[in-house]
């Protein structure tokens, strides 16, 4: 990193979303990656491969997605900031471990670039289809931060708040990104050392009476607390628990990351305080929203904008706060109605019918473009404009 | 009750632990402990790392720095504890399920790349947690939950995958014969490099009540009668070879270590970054 960007403080560098999420690893403080190629995530697991061994990390590819998943939560448990990139089919192996990690509160950061699926799908094709799977991909309730971007710079702003987010709650947290802003390439300023804040792990005040599964506290393996660390149902120290402690500590997990849900939302919100529609999207669709708002506004339509940046947990308290004036709320996302569900949740019983949630998908690997929210307005909100010359879609 | 030397390394709060009378894994966690008392590793500075399983259940009971992880994946999970903290002497106790089944993949690629860490594969030739079902190491003809009607397939030699894979210390033994266990362990953990210790364990409960070896002393005769030293398998007929696992130290030998090839990787790397910055 140092020799590709750092001495050069004044000047941007034009960087992919992969660059720029690897290098927010390092600024973060990432010391592991064990990794498995995929596209459209490769680039990442290049720099961290080349990067890595010059600043004493370690680095190592591993057989598959799951073993990738177990040596970084291995890595974590041994004291490192630790991380692994993947896509679509590389994401489902590794839902076995992002269970793992969060029963047993691993710090550790997972990136999956969205790209068309399911299955193999089209590999070199975005989406944002994982939403769900990032949410709820492995079995039973759990908790996990799911945080995404949009712009290059973003990227790495989000993988550095992903480590810090990751230590502060010791859970795992999942970065979407998506094939387009993996790839695509935009000038990027990268912050010096201490411009942004990282936060380490929390150690206990003493390491007697340490209890690994009792608060956010951590200690790693050969520090002198010799506990145990179990995927089962466990009690503080981490060995097997039933019944009511096991349901204790399951919502203990849980609750840690919802009772901070505001200080943990993520968001711009533009232009609300007279909105009577709102356009709520996040990742890469948002860049198509932000100038379709723009250009809505140009028109004299009273339309805002929401983007998310956290997407789990849901930031249900931005909706609920809502003016009373809107009516419309346009969710476009590259699925066929993921993230619009949490939306439709959100709003239910708040405003009933007064409040109209409708979703704008699209699956053809392209993205979604201004001019198909512009017209989407327009259909709903029945003002008209001409089409005239613009790119049809 | 005899306080016996090697019970500072047991969690007496965790014992007894959920393996059956008669569970041949009780004799692989005395070895084991006594291999490392033998060694005077600081108890500090052990991880035991463990798959899912009968087996799965050692680290529990061991007062070292332990974890259970998923089934199969223990290697991995190993490989990533032993990669960051290099000086920690990390031991895997994975299942013959663990081992051959749903964790092949790791085991065969952790015997490639000779990472300093030593796997015992506690082989009781069935699914015993599960309710015992069929194992890729239930010899062929013998009765499971799964193969009510006696197995049709062939079973796995896994220190024959071991040595093909490139391990650099590779033994079999039984809980039949203690010493050469506790002998073997601690080779093993002595062997700078990846070591893998099959052990052929009982399972009184299901593999011997399914096949007629109900007694826990008729299981480790079965499994006395079931090996043979590898000299001896030498001589044998061919047809007899077949029917017996050999046992002994296969493979002995050393090659550089990949955590030490790593550090080195680190050293150029390095040196490549800070030669570019000087010019």
């Amino acid at each position: 990193m140092a020799d590709s960007g750092a001495n050069n403080k004044k000047k941007p560098r034009l960087i992919q979303g992969n660059e720029a999420c690897a290098y927010g690893a390092l600024y973060a403080g990432c010391r592991f990656y064990a990794g498995y190629p995929i596209t459209p995530s490769s680039e990442i697991m290049e720099i961290m491969s080349r990067e890595l061994p010059k600043i004493g990390g370690v680095f190592i590819q591993m057989e598959d997605e799951i073993a990738s998943i177990s040596a970084v939560i291995g890595a974590a448990w041994a004291g490192a900031k630790a991380m692994a990139a993947t896509s679509g089919p590389g994401f489902s192996l590794m839902q076995e471990g992002i269970g793992y990690a969060a029963i047993t509160e691993t710090p550790c950061v997972i990136v999956d670039s969205q790209r068309w699926g399911p299955s193999t799908g089209q590999p070199t094709k975005t989406a944002q289809g994982d939403v769900m799977q990032a949410i709820w991909g492995t079995h039973g309730d759990h908790p996990v931060i799911v945080l995404t971007a949009s712009h290059v710079r973003e990227v790495f702003e989000m993988t550095v708040t992903a480590f810090n987010y990751a230590e502060q709650y010791r859970v795992p947290v999942i970065l979407l990104l998506d094939e387009v802003l993996s790839h695509m390439r935009e000038n990027v300023f990268i912050p010096e050392p201490g411009e942004i804040e990282i936060i380490e792990r929390k150690r206990p005040p003493s390491l007697s009476d340490f209890r690994p599964f009792k608060d956010l506290s951590f200690l790693p393996f050969g520090d002198g607390a010799r506990f145990n660390v179990t995927g089962m149902a466990h009690d503080e120290w981490g060995f097997p628990a039933q019944g009511q402690e096991a349901e204790r500590q399951l919502r203990r997990i849980i609750d840690k990351i919802h009772v901070d849900v505001e200080s943990l939302a993520l968001f711009d919100e533009t232009y609300l305080d007279d909105a009577d529609s709102v356009i709520a999207s996040y990742g890469i669709t948002s860049r198509a929203a932000e100038s379709a708002v723009e250009q809505l506004r140009a028109e004299g339509l009273r339309i805002g904008f929401l983007n998310l940046k956290t997407l789990w947990p849901f930031p249900d308290f931005l909706f609920e706060r809502l003016p009373a004036h809107i009516e419309y709320i346009l969710v476009p996302e590259l699925n066929l109605g993921q993230l619009v569900r949490e939306v439709r949740r959100a709003v239910q019983g708040q405003r009933g019918q007064s409040l109209r949630v409708e979703h704008l998908g699209r699956v053809d690997g392209s993205l979604i473009t201004p001019q198909q929210i512009i017209e989407t307005v327009h259909a709903f909100t029945g003002s008209r404009i001409s089409t005239e010359g613009a790119p049809r879609c | 009750m005899l306080k016996e030397p090697y019970q500072e390394y047991l969690r007496s709060d965790e014992l007894p632990s959920v393996w059956c009378p008669g569970c041949g894994n009780g004799v692989i966690v005395k070895a084991l402990v006594n291999a490392i008392d033998s060694l005077k590793l600081k108890k500090d500075d052990v991880v035991v790392v463990g798959g899912i399983g009968c087996s799965g259940r050692t680290p529990f009971i061991l007062d070292f720095n332990t974890m259970h992880t998923t089934h199969g994946r223990a290697l991995a999970f190993a490989t990533g504890i032993k990669l960051t903290r290099p000086e920690l002497k990390v031991i895997v106790a994975m299942g013959d399920g663990d081992a051959s089944a749903i964790g092949g993949n790791h085991f065969i690629h952790a015997c490639r790349r000779n990472m300093d860490l030593t796997a015992l594969i506690f082989n009781n030739a069935i699914y015993g947690q599960t309710g015992g079902q069929l194992a890729p190491t239930t010899p062929q003809g013998k009765r499971s939950a799964t193969s009510q009607w006696g197995s049709i397939e062939p079973n796995f030699d896994l220190c024959q995958l071991a040595l093909g894979a490139g391990a650099g210390f590779v033994a079999r033994t039984t809980v039949f014969d203690f010493q050469e266990l506790k002998g073997f362990l601690e080779r093993a953990l002595w062997h700078k490099g990846f070591s893998v210790v099959e052990i052929m364990t009982s399972c009184p409960t299901y593999f011997g009540r399914m096949n007629d070896i109900r007694e826990p002393y008729e299981m480790l005769h079965y499994l006395k009668d079931l090996t043979i030293p590898q000299d001896a398998a030498a001589m044998e007929e061919e047809r007899e070879r077949m029917r017996r696992l050999a046992t002994g130290v296969f493979k002995d030998e050393e090659r550089t270590e990949y955590t030490q090839l790593y550090r080195e990787l680190c050293e150029t790397a390095k040196a490549a970054t800070d030669g570019s910055r000087g010019e």
